[in-house]
């Protein structure tokens, strides 16, 4: 039984991250392989704040989140927006360009050495009996939780409220959703600033589980097979992606051989990429096909 | 709607420029003879930068081919090296074959996953076979480090240096001319391959697919034979890295290292064969331009351990800065200068 539990919280890992590929791609059809890197950035931040602002570790979570914002922010005011207008494929080799200097700057900055991040907040990371066989560690269990947080979140806020309803429009037609008078550059902005908050979140919470160094952004790259098994396009698909990805994963490394786990969520992509590339739930028009 | 997939900046009529004129040959020559001299002044660790430029020239031509010419993205460049490296490899471990054996086959398993890795290409376009290439990177390296921990060679594969009649490719000089005959030899392959049918078929679904097939070129079977043609040529420079570092390892082979060959063409500038030249001498330098740096500034705070960190920070910088500012990167840099130059002297020539 503990292998279920194991699923859950490799698929709460993989969604939460993967949604940060989908909300960028839904809205601005940019493929965001800097993710990874914004994601281990947001925990970096973290153990900034929390080494020279604030030693209460709550205030260093909120300013982290504060700071993530403006990361997000800053990127696509400073960078992506530069690439507007110019073929997606040069944006996308701009957000490779950008995970590959976020990566060297973070080793510039904090060191390549591994960092005990729960030691640092004095988080006690005890692992939670929750029946007789399963345990889960604190921090796996606040994940799952903010998982289910930031889906529930972000599926009211886009298909609720005014601006959710503007960041679809944008990515369904960008022309006309500009000539009804939506501002374009403000909606991107939005979905990169929410799709680093997310991607930090994740960030913050595996760190706290295990150590943090700069490898651990190949995470972001193993949760991109999530986002596109599920349709580049589609929220609740991540998730469903998520679990596939998962269950092969844990299964296989547990059954099989462990040294699938780098490569089973790329079979799983090319797999997909093979049989049904627009996912299970993406749209199907969004494929630029031959 | 021309080069919306893979367009970065616009296609460069490089063609156009490389025929004809004889003031040009005149200067390819004189640029061949002065490379040919080099080795008799140069350094041995003048010499294995050259040689690694070299090495590195061959694999970004191919992928210059592949995606500046052909406008098939590949994010998979540092896989297929890994390919031809441990093909030639395996071969030598576990069979003791000569060069003449490893380098052929390293192409051939090259081109049958270029073949792989075009297939997805057939369906998908631009951002999805990015990632399907990207996929096959991982599969690759997975292969490589499957056959390392079953092998026993958790470390890697030990090469001695190739033969080649008679004599053993070792020094550095020998190495140079090998390699520069070889760099020289796949341009003068690409260059006339993009004047044939394919490579104008090659540019005709780059520019628009849809028009390409109503011409009636096989955008099928181009699109396949770029990845095939390219991918050989990836795998070959692969093998020559293996004999060249006379070790294989997944380690060197990192998604990084792919990222360097993207670096290149982007740096370079897209569509121009002269550009994966500049690109790869380019790239290759900037590593050994941040040790010097770390050397001449200490107060930097970079040591050993942060070198290899800088260097990324620093590729990731000049491939943001390029993408923004200079799309058609340094072959358009040159370009417009010679351009601003020879309108003035044209302009004195009036007065």
């Amino acid at each position: 039984m503990q292998i279920v539990a194991n699923i859950i919280v490799l698929t709460s890992l993989y969604a939460l991250v993967a949604s940060g590929y989908v909300l960028v791609y839904k809205v601005s059809r940019v493929l965001n392989l800097a993710h990874g890197e914004l994601m281990i950035l947001g925990a970096y931040l973290l153990v900034a704040t929390s080494a020279g602002i604030t030693s209460d570790p709550l205030i260093a979570i909120a300013l982290t989140a504060v700071f993530s914002i403006i990361v997000g922010l800053s990127v696509y005011l400073l960078l992506m927006r530069e690439m507007t207008g110019q073929p997606v494929l040069a944006a996308v080799l701009t957000t490779v360009a950008l995970g590959i200097l976020l990566r060297g700057a973070m080793v510039l900055i904090w060191g390549p050495q591994q960092l005990n991040v729960a030691s640092m907040l004095s988080f006690e990371n005890a692992s939670v009996v929750l029946t007789d066989s399963i345990r889960v560690s604190t921090a796996s269990l606040w994940l799952v939780i903010c998982t289910v947080v930031v889906y529930l979140g972000l599926l009211a806020f886009l298909h609720m409220s005014r601006w959710g309803m503007r960041m679809r429009a944008s990515g369904q037609n960008p022309l006309l959703a500009a000539q009804r008078g939506i501002n374009l550059h403000t909606v991107y902005a939005l979905a990169w600033t929410l799709s680093t908050f997310s991607g930090s979140i994740a960030g913050v919470l595996v760190a706290l589980d295990s150590r943090l160094d700069v490898n651990m952004a190949v995470i972001g790259l193993k949760a991109f097979p999530a986002a596109l098994v599920g349709g580049l396009d589609s929220l609740h698909g991540a998730l469903i992606g998520a679990g596939v990805i998962a269950v092969l994963e844990v299964l296989l490394i547990h059954y099989v051989n462990p040294l699938l786990s780098d490569v089973v969520p790329f079979l799983v992509l090319i797999a997909i990429l093979i049989v049904r590339p627009w996912g299970l739930f993406g749209t199907k028009e969004e494929l630029n096909r031959v | 709607m021309s080069n919306t997939e893979t367009g970065i900046g616009k296609i460069a009529p490089v063609r156009a420029v490389a025929k004809g004129d004889g003031g040009n040959r005149t200067a390819w020559m004189g640029l061949i003879v002065l490379l040919a001299l080099v080795p008799l002044v140069a350094s041995p660790f003048h010499l294995d930068i050259a040689s690694q430029i070299f090495i590195a020239a061959i694999g970004a031509l191919a992928l210059m081919v592949l995606t500046g010419i052909a406008g098939q993205i590949s994010l998979g460049h540092g896989g297929l090296m890994a390919a031809g490296a441990f093909t030639t490899g395996i071969l030598y471990k576990e069979t003791g074959a000569g060069i003449w054996i490893t380098l052929p086959a390293s192409v051939v398993a090259g081109a049958v996953i270029g073949l792989i890795f075009g297939l997805p290409s057939l369906r998908l376009r631009g951002v999805y076979l990015a990632m399907s290439t990207l996929a096959l990177h991982f599969v690759v390296i997975y292969l490589g480090g499957e056959y390392e921990f079953a092998s026993g060679a958790s470390t890697g594969i030990f090469l001695d240096p190739p033969v080649i009649f008679g004599y053993e490719l070792y020094d550095g000089q020998a190495w140079y001319y090998a390699l520069f005959l070889l760099v020289a030899g796949t341009y003068w392959g690409c260059s006339n391959l993009l004047n044939s049918k394919t490579g104008r078929a090659w540019e005709a679904l780059h520019a628009n697919e849809t028009a390409a097939e109503a011409l009636g070129v096989q955008v099928a079977r181009y699109k396949l034979l770029a990845f095939v043609i390219t991918s050989g040529i990836a795998s070959f420079s692969g093998a020559l890295f293996a004999y060249y570092q006379s070790f294989v390892s997944v380690e060197a082979f990192t998604l990084f290292m792919s990222i360097q060959y993207i670096a290149m063409i982007i740096i370079g500038g897209m569509g121009s064969l002269t550009g994966a030249l500049l690109g790869a001498i380019f790239v290759t330098l900037v590593p050994y331009c941040i040790e010097w740096l770390m050397e001449t500034v200490p107060y930097l705070g970079l040591d050993i351990s942060t070198a290899s960190s800088a260097s990324h920070a620093a590729f990731g910088l000049l491939m943001i800065l390029f993408l923004v500012f200079e799309p058609s990167g340094l072959i358009g840099i040159w370009k417009r200068t010679v351009a601003r130059f020879s309108s003035q002297s044209k302009k004195e020539g009036v007065q």
